[in-house]
């Protein structure tokens, strides 16, 4: 429903094609955050920003309040449960010993996330030695399991809904590599035995169970101890999954916050490189702008949510219209009428395929050669085996040629030339900073380049250029407002976090709204700093001269132009057209060859 | 608008040597007229062709010379009868002096506007300007030029070149083509426009810009490099794409003969409570906007909502420079700007350029903070990138690209290629097939670029407005495929395939692709794999495998045009198990009304096509009993109506009956299956 006149955040033109990033509620996801309440969780710390340390327990826990906070706002349809396991209390249905699931009111226990949960959760660390507890539930001489406890209440949680509609996942943090270490051998063999079978009975259910371990800089967590079997990683896998210890806790996060997400593939399309030669790749929108969620009218007076009924009219006889109706274009005094099917059909190119035309050098990818987000794709070998060996080894050559492919992409319902450009691994302390594969970037028609820049140009004169000296004087300035660690999406939104903090304000009636701070806003105090100030008068100077002063340049620049062309008509109105001129001139000369 | 209104004299060159690019011109001479009449109908043209046998202009009658130039149509408002004369160019027979072409086109401006409308008119010139033009009678070629086009700016004139070299010019003597390239050049440098050239008849499509837009700036005021140091700037649009027409909805209600009727459809919003216990329409002023947070929706008021919102000043500033390589190309999110220096700023111009040629030499980028007008709710941060200008008579300035939030990125993790198995690594055999397709597939040998965009039209586009003049002509015209020329932006160039023939082959020696054996065939699975395996068969006349995998505009109903396109896009549509019983149930109703109704010449054809489709689609659901019926419906049909095409037609191409070895549900046995069209008893003629 486009009915939004005011849309907070339409930019002038947004495009409305964002089918790919608006959430369906048929492609929802049921996650369970088991997190580790152990002593071990507590005491063991990592040094954090400020030089403060953290423990464990707090990374797990900001790690998932910041999802949740993101998840409200993109992917709202999803739902969670929080669930803690060596706990002191317990709070579940089965009422086993060591774990407890956190909730709030008016929600159940797997629910989407409200303010309310997000809300509590951040501040669940005041409140949790005395409401919640911790401690080992896994202890020789008894009987009690807390591990299993947790996966079997995890796993009660997720019986809601079919696998069919949705991603089953359970999501676990923890320190403790050898979580049965303290036990007697039969103990453990056992413990261990019916802990790895409850873990596979989840995951028979379509249920995955993912681990995300935290671990110190001296002691590194095995998976291979333990886990490994837990969430069925062998050979290869188990080589991959710790890449590398982290050292600092901010990788460690970054690693955290990227195993947080899955994977959700746009579309599955044939990349069409030569004839019978056809290879299957996936598409992902990794990029794509977040938009608060659309508008809902309300009746004012009960707060009801409002329905929109659509109706077409006729004009001429007031009659309603049915049947989707006939669209129809102005032209040469008539109206020339098409069917909508007809339409499609003139869009219709090369449908959903990927074709190849050619490669070209990298740099022939020019700045402005930009429409749209990208599109990541990455081969699959899921249908068609052997597509991600071509995939693999054009990569590889593109990058070692610097060139991009050339590719005409028949999508439905926007088909259009794009460039295809490997992007390499790059990794950083262990966490995948650019994933391997190509970007897709949509390429502008000829009819959508616009070539303003050559419009002003009125003199006679060549245009001003810099010299050397102001180019040095600029490159000072340049270099004294340099960034080395600039990443480009690391600013949060501020419209988007107003926004939201509006709205979580209202949600829980709440008078403050709180503060949010605009990351955008420039570094006014480093801008004033002595040695950028020096800089920026002495490129100044180079430019300007004594006299910058800027205002009295403009207000002379614009009554010279407007008085210009005043001179510039009456000069003309004197001056008639003179054919007499042109011919004397020489124009017709030539004629006399013709 | 009217004082807007563009004057244009078109001068094409259609000597013999243009013959081969003749029919291009016409379809983007005529696609220029077509947008006009749609966008800008008070706009005015003129059109000459030079190099015809006769000549017909003012100049030749009026003080002689001037021959082989015609004027085909005085300067008038664009109409439909300027397509007609576009479409249809005559065949010359002399090659033209485009000199000459120009001066006719002068006069027919001057004599029309007198020094009216300064910027606002034209020439354009299409040629490929490989024969010379004739020696003045006194002093040079370049001085004669050189007084035209001074004449021409006096006049407030442009010209706009358009060469057609490359393919179609091998043969010309390259002393005459850089002679003539000089000459024009003066045009273009005394009138601030360009001279374009192009080397095939796809570029040629996009080498003129067929529609005019008038450049609106996005911000004017200062960027701010730190609070002591501004530059005044204006901000544009470098792209902006040209989208799909909006056709409005047409009503067909009005009774055919209310002569005044409009057509027009209204579309009318209603508001009603949800949970229906009134149906009665909620007021404008009873409604309030509600915001989705989580599950909850929050009602806030306009004037709440003002008192809170973020409101961000005005203005540009740079938050700082950072390294080029900081900032991947794929991060780009939105349509490029174009940042100038105010247009006759000395001072801000130079500041400009030794900005962006400091940058360009330390191949550092600048971030930039960007509210662009009061009032605006939300920032905007990008990348600022030099442009250093290649001609001295334009400035040099920025070019600047939207950058994500960080709420706008999904950092999914991919598995490293060497994570994988060693049978999915390419071996060097096959790395060497790559490299070699990556090297010889080259679409921009020695500075030959193909599908530049600057001149690629946009095939979709050129297919509607051309359709739309179609069907101005022929209104039941059915949707042309593309032509060749456009088909060059869709499909490798198959020259160059040719060329690279062994390239290709090795890469078919080195690799092989198959489907996975194991996969269970499912019927979701069969869509999808048809469409990403290899497309060895398309069948003729209606594309089957034409489809895509997931319509993003969901098919509803199934239609009259495509009817197997539709079946299987809705087959396809996996959010609801209703859709295969509704598409079966649609496609067998489609195709007893073909039987009753045949379509066109093939008469049954497009019945067939639709029983085979169906067919498929029955096996693979694994519902014969729908298809079974309607085969013995059809079989009863043909012999009480005694036809006897339809059957034969039918068993000629194995449509007969779903057997128990097909679909298990089926009672056929295959020996059945295979006489049910045999066994018919077709009745004696009447």
């Amino acid at each position: 429903m486009d009915l939004d006149p005011e849309d907070v955040f339409k930019d002038e033109e947004d495009d409305p094609d964002n089918e790919f990033f608006q959430q369906s509620e048929s492609s929802k996801e049921y996650v369970v955050y088991l997190v580790d309440a152990s002593r071990k969780m507590f005491s063991t710390t990592c040094p954090g920003n400020d030089q403060k340390d953290e423990t464990h327990f707090h990374t797990a826990v900001s790690c998932i309040a910041g999802s949740l906070k993101t998840q409200i706002i993109s992917r709202s349809y999803d739902e969670v449960a929080i669930c803690f396991f060596n706990t002191r209390e317990k709070k579940n249905l089965q009422d086993l010993n060591g774990v407890f699931v956190f909730n709030v009111a008016e929600r159940e226990h797997l629910d989407r996330p409200t303010a309310r949960l997000i809300k509590e959760f951040d501040c669940i660390e005041e409140s949790f030695m005395r409401e919640i507890g911790s401690q080992y539930g896994i202890v020789p001489g008894s009987r009690e399991n807390s591990l299993y406890n947790a996966l079997w209440v995890a796993q009660a949680l997720l019986r809601k809904g079919s696998i069919k509609t949705a991603d089953k996942r359970i999501l676990l943090f923890t320190n403790e590599d050898d979580p049965f270490g303290s036990l007697q051998d039969a103990a453990k063999k056992d413990m261990t035995r019916t802990t790895l079978q409850r873990a596979k009975d989840a995951q028979d259910l379509g249920i995955s169970i993912e681990l995300l371990p935290l671990s110190r800089p001296d002691s590194e967590f095995n998976v291979s101890t333990f886990y490994a079997d837990l969430i069925g990683l062998d050979g290869e896998d188990l080589a991959q999954f710790m890449p590398s210890a982290s050292q600092k806790l901010e990788d460690m996060k970054d690693q955290l916050r990227k195993r947080m997400f899955t994977k959700r593939v746009v579309r599955r399309i044939g990349f069409h490189i030569a004839n019978g030669l056809s290879i299957e790749l996936n598409t992902y929108a990794l990029i794509r702008p977040t938009v608060p969620g659309a508008i809902t009218w309300l009746d004012s007076v009960t707060n009801h949510p409002l329905k929109t009924e659509r109706s077409l009219i006729c004009e001429d006889t007031g009659a309603l219209i049915q049947e989707p109706p006939k669209l129809f274009q102005p032209y040469r005094n008539e109206n020339v009428k098409f069917l909508p099917e007809e339409i499609a059909e003139i869009k219709r190119i090369s449908p959903g395929k990927l074709r190849l035309l050619g490669f070209k050098p990298l740099s022939c990818l020019k700045d402005y050669y930009n429409l749209r987000p990208s599109t990541f794709v990455y081969a699959s070998d899921q249908e068609v085996v052997g597509s991600t060996c071509i995939f693999i080894a054009l990569h590889r050559s593109m990058l070692k040629h610097n060139r991009f492919a050339v590719a005409y992409y028949g999508a439905s319902n926007h088909p259009q030339l794009v460039a295809l450009v490997a992007q390499d691994e790059i990794t950083s302390a262990g966490a995948q900073m650019e994933p391997p594969g190509m970007h897709m970037i949509y390429l502008p028609y000829s009819d959508d380049i616009r070539d303003d820049e050559e419009i002003f140009p009125d003199t006679e004169e060549d245009a001003p250029r810099a010299d050397e000296d102001q180019i040095q004087k600029a490159a000072a300035l340049i270099k004294r407002i340099y960034v080395k660690d600039f990443s480009a999406f690391q600013f949060a939104n501020p419209a988007l976090q107003r926004h939201y903090a509006v709205l979580q304000a209202l949600a829980l009636a709440e008078d403050d709204i709180p503060e949010t701070t605009d990351e955008t806003a420039p570094d006014e105090e480093g801008l004033t700093r002595p040695a950028v100030v020096r800089a920026a008068e002495a490129f100044k100077h180079s430019v300007y001269g004594d006299s910058y002063d800027e205002e009295s340049d403009m207000g002379k620049e614009k009554m010279s132009e407007a008085s210009r062309k005043r001179k510039a008509i009456a000069e003309n109105a004197a001056k008639d057209y003179d054919w007499g001129n042109l011919a004397d001139k020489g124009s017709p000369t030539w004629n006399v060859f013709s | 608008m009217a004082r807007n209104k563009e004057k244009l004299v078109l001068l094409l060159d259609v000597g013999p040597s243009m013959h081969g690019v003749l029919s291009e011109v016409e379809k983007l001479c005529s696609m220029l007229v077509e947008k006009k009449l749609i966008f800008s109908k008070y706009d005015e043209l003129g059109v000459v062709v030079f190099g015809t046998e006769e000549s017909n202009n003012d100049l030749t009658t009026e003080v002689g010379g001037y021959q082989n130039i015609t004027v085909l149509q005085d300067i008038k408002v664009v109409d439909g009868d300027l397509v007609d004369t576009l479409q249809k160019l005559p065949r010359g027979t002399v090659d033209g002096d485009f000199l000459d072409a120009i001066v006719v086109g002068m006069d027919m401006l001057i004599k029309k506007y007198k020094d009216l409308h300064k910027g606002k008119k034209r020439l354009c010139l299409i040629t490929n300007a490989i024969h010379p033009i004739k020696d003045p009678f006194e002093g040079s070629k370049e001085d004669q030029v050189m007084t035209i086009a001074e004449q021409m700016a006096a006049q407030g004139m442009k010209i706009e070149s358009i060469v057609v070299r490359g393919r179609f010019s091998r043969d010309a003597n390259k002393g005459v083509m850089d002679e003539n390239d000089h000459l024009l050049s003066i045009f273009s440098k005394k009138t601030h426009t360009r001279t374009v050239y192009v080397d095939t008849p796809t570029s040629l499509l996009g080498a003129l810009k067929t529609r005019r837009v008038t450049p609106v700036t996005v911000f004017r005021g200062h960027l701010e490099l730190s609070p002591q140091m501004k530059i005044k700037v204006w901000v544009y649009k470098k792209t902006q794409e040209e989208k799909f027409p909006t056709l409005k909805k047409y009503s067909e209600k009005a009774p055919a003969s209310n002569k005044l009727a409009t057509h027009q459809v209204k579309v009318s919003y209603e508001y009603k409570s949800v949970d229906g216990s009134s149906n009665s329409v909620i007021p404008p002023e009873q409604r309030i906007k509600g915001y989705r947070y989580g599950p909850q929706v929050v009602p806030i008021s306009t004037a709440e909502w003002d008192a809170v919102k973020f409101k961000p000043e005005k203005g540009i500033k740079v938050l700082g420079f950072t390294d080029a390589s900081k900032i991947k190309r794929h991060c780009y999110m939105k349509d490029v700007y174009l940042f100038i220096a105010e247009p006759g700023n000395t001072r801000a111009t130079l500041a400009v350029s030794a900005i962006a040629r400091a940058m360009k030499e330390m191949n550092a980028v600048a971030i930039l903070r960007c509210v662009w007008r009061q009032g605006q709710q939300n920032i905007v941060v990008g990348v600022l990138t030099p442009n250093i200008s290649q001609n001295d008579k334009i400035p040099d300035s920025f070019y600047f690209n939207v950058l994500p939030f960080a709420e706008d990125v999904r950092e999914y993790q991919f598995p490293s290629f060497n994570s994988f198995p060693a049978s999915w690594q390419p071996n060097d055999q096959q790395q060497k097939a790559a490299d070699e397709l990556v090297q010889m597939l080259d679409l921009a040998p020695s500075g030959k670029e193909a599908l530049l965009p600057e001149f690629t039209p946009n095939p979709v586009l050129e297919r509607f407005y051309r359709h739309l003049e179609l069907k101005a002509k022929q209104p039941d015209a059915a949707v042309p495929p593309l032509d060749e020329t456009l088909k060059k932006i869709i499909e490798p160039d198959p020259e160059l395939v040719a060329e690279n023939k062994s390239v290709f082959d090795a890469l078919h020696r080195h690799f092989e692709l198959k489907q996975n054996p194991k996969l269970k065939k499912s019927s979701r699975q069969w869509y999808q794999e048809k469409q990403s395996g290899s497309n060895a068969h398309v069948s003729g006349g209606q594309a089957v495998n034409s489809i895509e995998n997931q319509p993003p505009v969901k098919i509803e109903k199934i239609g009259d045009l495509t009817p197997v396109q539709d079946f299987e896009a809705m087959m396809s549509q996996r959010d609801n198990p209703e859709w295969v019983e509704k598409a079966i149930k649609e496609l067998r109703e489609k195709i007893l009304a073909l039987l009753i109704h045949p379509d066109g010449e093939d008469k049954y054809q497009k019945a067939v096509e639709c029983v085979a489709a169906l067919r498929k689609g029955c096996i693979i659901e694994q519902e014969p009993g729908p298809y079974n019926d309607l085969m013995h419906r059809i079989r009863q049909y043909c012999e009480e109506k005694g036809i006897k095409s339809l059957p034969q037609l039918l068993a000629s191409r194995d449509l007969t009956l779903i057997s128990k070895s097909e679909a298990e549900d089926s009672n056929v046995t295959a020996e059945e299956a295979r006489s049910f069209f045999v066994k018919m008893e077709p009745k004696p003629d009447v």
